[in-house]
């Protein structure tokens, strides 16, 4: 790894990604995020610094291979299963090494430029044959902004078309610098009223909003993307808003309802940690076919799904 | 679909397989004359051919437009002595066994124990490749290191060109005229060979004429009787075109439809040749006529299309001839592998798609048989909308049409030796064999295991299942230093075993050339009737012989697992993994999961796996390749399996991927099943690092769940991943899209699915028919959600 070169944490990078933009893509996903959507179906990603997943389920009792690998003495085991003292884990990332059935699996790891590209680089005769590229998600990618800023140079001087997929919740100043490098952003808004927004995500929606209107206003390629959550922001109300949002935008034309979907349960189980998965319902399909409907009077194309 | 065809349709898949003694007992008949000894080989099973097509009864079902069966009625399966003579115990399992079974009834029992195995056993050409194949090959292929193509199915495996829509029977009869009067007795000392040759064939010419004569009469009996005006007159312009042809050249769509199906039969009833018989290109050889047939308006589009049905429906009541032992593990199906091909390129290298292809494609869909399989060729001149009319069909989830890289396939006949423009006039037969089409014998030969090799090698020749000296003694592999050591003994292993079976096939193919020829098929492939020699003996313009590579998938984990955890990381040393295969890894399931878990595998665009495939394959490869066959050709290698990948498992121990032994290996070329965990592009880059160019054909399986293909995107995305896998000179995709809860539910609840196709290998076949070792691993192959 060249010592200059930046580097950041990446939780997965997933390959024949479909939803993510045009074409086939590879999404990179980076590790962090400021907001704390209580929906989120990352969860992992949300913590910037690498994490230890455990899978009880394929644990083997009497194996302890990850018991010897750790040097901190943060596991111990009782013979059916194990236990990781967080206070002592200092996430290396031996045990997972060690664990020969991906019971214990570390997420996030620590890449250079050069080593995110390598992996890009594998798929690029899917992106030439389908006008696809790279699609730079998380977390927030908006929160590694040198990282951010030298993949996406990379991916330009490469000739890879690129997407970001952003919460919207950065320093203007960053989203400026982004936008100048990006061919299209995949801008996630999940509640307009500032007062849901600020129970459901943690954060204020202000910035985020002024964001939008920024990109709007500079001419910036974006689609948004809508997680469409039952009780959250499905009411009649919530999609006059996002109307009204739109007829003042103008430039942004594409949007993308993401019904909520309970595959990432499993996912806060092995997090080994605070946080419950959403308890809301998944949504009625015949309400996303509605809520389409308003939305496209409005002139927009609307799609259900990434 | 039409009334008509609904019934008909409804009656071929209702139609239960049974076993038909009439063949049997008409040969039979014959060879106990004394002329079926007073004349050459040839002539004898031509004559043995015309006795049969004249007294074999005539079928024409109700409502039908294209007529005749092999059998006496739809699915009525005949056996063929003179290859098999089936014991009483034999047909007891074909009659009683869970899967693929045919029904026999009590009566051909008893005729088929009292006059045909008594008069062919120990005379029929198994019994004779038994006695006559050595030790060495008998233990090798009882332990499963091979198999045996020949053993109860004649060659076969090719594919009809454009010949019979040019040329009548009466035609091809002047052909073998003029042959017969070139010959030179006084300066070719083989001329009376190919007189006996030629004679029969024009007695094999004669006799399809006569039975499509004698379903003329029994149609035009039919019409007389009938009361139905339509029909009667229908069955009128049926018994003109049984008089027309195969006589004559067809001269509209319904007869080059007809005549296809007397060359089909005629070809499956002289033989049960492997792949049964094809029309290949058929969208091509239609379209003239469909054309003419719309400018004169004596066709329609639909007419068209209720003919390609009725016909489609003629292939359906013709299962696979009955196989048991070893060949009925090997290819576990009624499927006889029909391979329809549509799109590709034209003789001159143009885009070939027409609109007679898309009318075979709706007829694809809206039929959704078993038979004939059919597959699209893909050029990259073809239209993206062809292709996404074909990925719209594959959604619909049963598994046709396969998809193949025309691109590839004329770059692999033309290395193999072809001329350009019979390379563009071929494309792929059965699974996924590459011909061309009307003028090559290109047969398979018989799967060969490459893990079971990779076993004997890490056991110094020696098969741990019986304690034999199999193999040759290559060492010691606890004490091999290096992975290449390793590498060099498999190679000497595979060479060993190469030698073993092409000493067998040189025997074998020479026992079908001087036992078996076939007249009937030799009329039908250039250049038979021109150099006056048979199919069976390198009479086709191009012959080759091909060897399966079974297991690539499993081998390259095997090894490259060996080489991470043994060689390089220094895990285990080689004496712990190998006491521990022996155990089959009892009290030792983390080293097991590791191997699964943490070494590299093949399927993931991970070249420390796929470099070992590569260096798999170039063993192989270098082992068949260009070795000398009995017909003037060469051998070739392929990669397919049909179904041996799971009687290859069930003879091999555990392996160093971490399989249990017993356990199915990969099959074709796709990864271990659950080992690509990278996706579909990690799949189709692992595979593109083959060599396909190099081969006559390799086979990979995708599983795609329903919710990928949901709406117009998905469908565009996956042709241009199926554009991207072709790109690299790939030879072949098929999909399978249905979920693994729904395969889970067909299993526990078989009746309610009894429609319900999938891809198994080269071929789709009704899952519930499928063995449960097969059942499982078809579910358990990775299902490519986006999750």
């Amino acid at each position: 790894m060249n010592p200059q070169e930046p580097t950041g944490i990446i939780f997965d990078i997933k390959h024949y990604a479909i939803h993510d933009g045009p074409g086939i893509r590879t999404t990179v996903f980076l590790k962090g995020c400021p907001l704390a959507c209580r929906w989120c179906h990352n969860p992992e990603g949300i913590a910037p610094e690498p994490q230890l997943l455990f899978r009880a389920e394929a644990c083997l009792p009497d194996c302890r291979r990850c018991v010897a690998a750790c040097p901190n003495q943060a596991i111990t085991a009782d013979g059916r299963s194990i236990r990781v003292d967080t206070t002592r884990c200092r996430a290396c990332g031996r045990c997972a090494e060690a664990c020969p059935t991906e019971a214990l699996r570390l997420v996030g790891r620590r890449m250079s430029v050069t080593d995110v590209l390598r992996e890009i680089e594998k798929d690029r005769v899917f992106y030439d044959e389908s006008g696809g590229g790279a699609t730079f998600s998380g977390g927030e990618p908006l929160a590694q902004p040198a990282f951010l800023t030298a993949l996406l140079d990379e991916c330009r001087r490469r000739g890879i078309h690129s997407v970001v997929d952003t919460s919207g919740y950065a320093p203007s100043a960053v989203v400026r610098k982004i936008a100048d490098r990006t061919d299209l952003f995949l801008y996630d808004l999940k509640a307009l009223d500032p007062d849901i927004h600020r129970q459901t995500t943690g954060q204020d929606n202000r910035l985020i909003l002024e964001n939008l209107r920024l990109l709007a206003r500079e001419g910036a390629r974006v689609m948004l993307r809508v997680p469409y959550i039952p009780g959250v922001n499905d009411d009649e109300e919530s999609l006059r808003h996002l109307s009204a949002l739109l007829k003042e935008l103008r430039t942004i034309r594409e949007i993308a309802l993401l019904p909520f979907h309970r595959g990432a349960d499993h996912k806060y189980r092995q997090l080994q940690q605070d946080g419950e998965p959403w308890s809301g319902d998944i949504p009625d399909p015949q309400d996303l076919v509605r809520a389409k409907a308003v939305l496209e009077s409005e002139g927009v194309t609307v799609r259900i799904g990434g | 679909m039409k009334e008509r065809i609904r019934r008909l349709r409804r009656q071929s898949l209702d139609a239960v397989p049974t076993i038909t003694v009439e063949r049997a007992r008409l040969l039979t008949e014959f060879y106990r004359r004394p002329e079926a000894r007073q004349v050459s080989v040839p002539v004898a099973r031509a004559m043995a051919f015309r006795h049969i097509l004249e007294h074999k009864a005539i079928c024409i079902n109700d409502g039908e437009l294209i007529i005749g069966e092999r059998g006496p009625i739809p699915k009525a399966t005949p056996t063929y002595p003179e290859i098999t003579a089936h014991t009483d115990e034999d047909l007891r399992i074909l009659d009683s066994r869970e899967k693929t079974a045919y029904r026999v009834d009590s009566d051909t029992r008893a005729l088929y124990t009292r006059d045909i195995y008594p008069y062919w056993q120990g005379q029929c050409i198994r019994d004779r490749i038994f006695r006559e194949m050595d030790v060495e090959w008998k233990e090798a292929f009882e332990a499963g290191i091979f198999t045996e193509f020949m053993e109860q199915r004649a060659p076969g495996h090719t594919v009809l060109g454009d010949k019979i829509y040019q040329k009548g029977m009466l035609d091809i009869i002047q052909d073998v005229d003029a042959a017969l009067d070139r010959l030179d007795f006084y300066n070719d000392p083989s001329a009376w060979g190919k007189r006996e040759e030629l004679k029969a064939m024009r007695i094999a010419a004669e006799a399809i004429i006569v039975y499509a004569l004698r379903h003329a009469e029994r149609a035009e009996a039919l019409a007389a009787a009938e009361k139905d005006p339509p029909r009667r007159s229908e069955l009128e312009h049926i018994a003109r075109n049984c008089r027309h042809v195969p006589a004559h050249a067809p001269r509209n769509f319904w007869e080059a439809l007809q005549y296809y199906w007397f060359v089909h039969l005629g070809v499956i009833i002289e033989l049960n040749p492997w792949d049964s018989f094809n029309p290949g290109r058929l969208d091509q050889h239609l379209l003239p006529f469909y054309r003419a047939g719309l400018d004169d308006g004596s066709l329609t589009e639909d007419a068209a299309r209720e003919l390609l049905q009725a016909f489609w429906i003629k292939f359906n009541n013709q299962p696979a001839p009955p196989k048991v032992g070893v060949t009925a593990e090997e290819s576990g199906t009624y499927t006889d592998f029909a391979l329809i091909n549509t799109g590709g390129l034209t003789v001159d290298g143009r885009d070939a798609v027409n609109e007679v292809t898309f009318l075979i494609l709706d007829v694809i869909e809206e039929m959704r048989l078993l038979q004939p399989s059919s597959c699209v060729q893909l050029s990259k001149k073809n239209p993206d909308r062809f292709l996404e009319r074909a990925l719209r069909i594959v959604k619909t989830g049963f598994g046709q049409p396969s998809i193949f890289n025309t691109d590839a396939i004329v770059q692999e006949l033309v290395r193999q030796g072809k001329s350009l423009a019979d390379a563009r006039c071929g494309g792929a037969s059965g699974c996924v064999e590459v011909g061309a089409f009307g003028k090559e014998c290109y047969i398979l030969t018989g799967y060969f295991n490459l893990v079971k090799i990779l076993e004997l090698t890490l056991n110094n020749g020696v098969d741990p299942a019986t304690g034999r000296q199999l193999g040759l003694p290559t060492g010691d592999a606890a004490a091999f230093r290096s992975f290449d050591e390793l590498m060099a003994a498999f190679e000497r292993q595979v060479r060993h075993f190469v030698d073993i079976k092409i000493k067998g096939n040189n025997i074998i193919e020479r026992l079908y050339a001087e036992l078996l020829p076939a007249p009937f098929l030799s009329l039908l492939i250039d250049d038979c009737v021109a150099n006056g020699r048979d199919y069976n003996d390198g009479g086709a313009r191009y012959n080759t012989t091909y060897i399966q590579g079974v297991g690539i998938g499993t081998i390259t984990d095997s090894l490259a697992a060996i080489k991470h955890h043994v060689f390089e990381k220094k895990t285990f040393p080689m004496k712990d993994l190998l006491a521990m295969l022996s155990v089959d890894f009892e009290g030792h399931e983390p080293e097991r999961q590791l191997l699964i878990n943490k070494s590299p595998k093949y399927g993931n665009d991970d070249d420390r796996a796929d470099e070992t495939m590569q260096q798999v394959f170039d063993i192989y490869y270098q082992a068949v390749n260009g070795r000398p066959n009995t017909k003037g050709g060469e051998y070739r290698i392929n990669m397919l399996p049909t179904t041996v990948h799971v009687y290859f498992g069930r003879v091999t121990g555990a392996t160093p991927d971490g399989r249990h032994k017993a356990e199915p290996l990969s099959e074709g070329i796709s990864p271990v099943q659950g080992a690509d965990r990278h996706g579909p592009t990690g799949v189709i880059k692992s595979v593109g690092k083959m060599d396909h160019l190099r081969t006559g054909g390799t086979l990979l399986n995708m599983k795609f769940m329903p919710q990928l293909l949901a709406d117009d995107d998905g469908i565009r995305k996956l042709a241009q991943l199926v554009r991207a896998h072709f790109r690299m000179d790939s030879h072949h995709v098929q999909f399978n899209v249905v979920s693994a809860d729904v395969l889970r539910d067909a299993q526990a609840q078989p009746e309610k699915y009894r429609d319900l196709i999938v891809r198994v290998a080269g071929y789709s076949d009704y899952f519930v028919d499928l063995g449960t070792e097969l059942q499982n691993e078809i579910i358990r192959r990775t299902a490519h959600s986006e999750f």
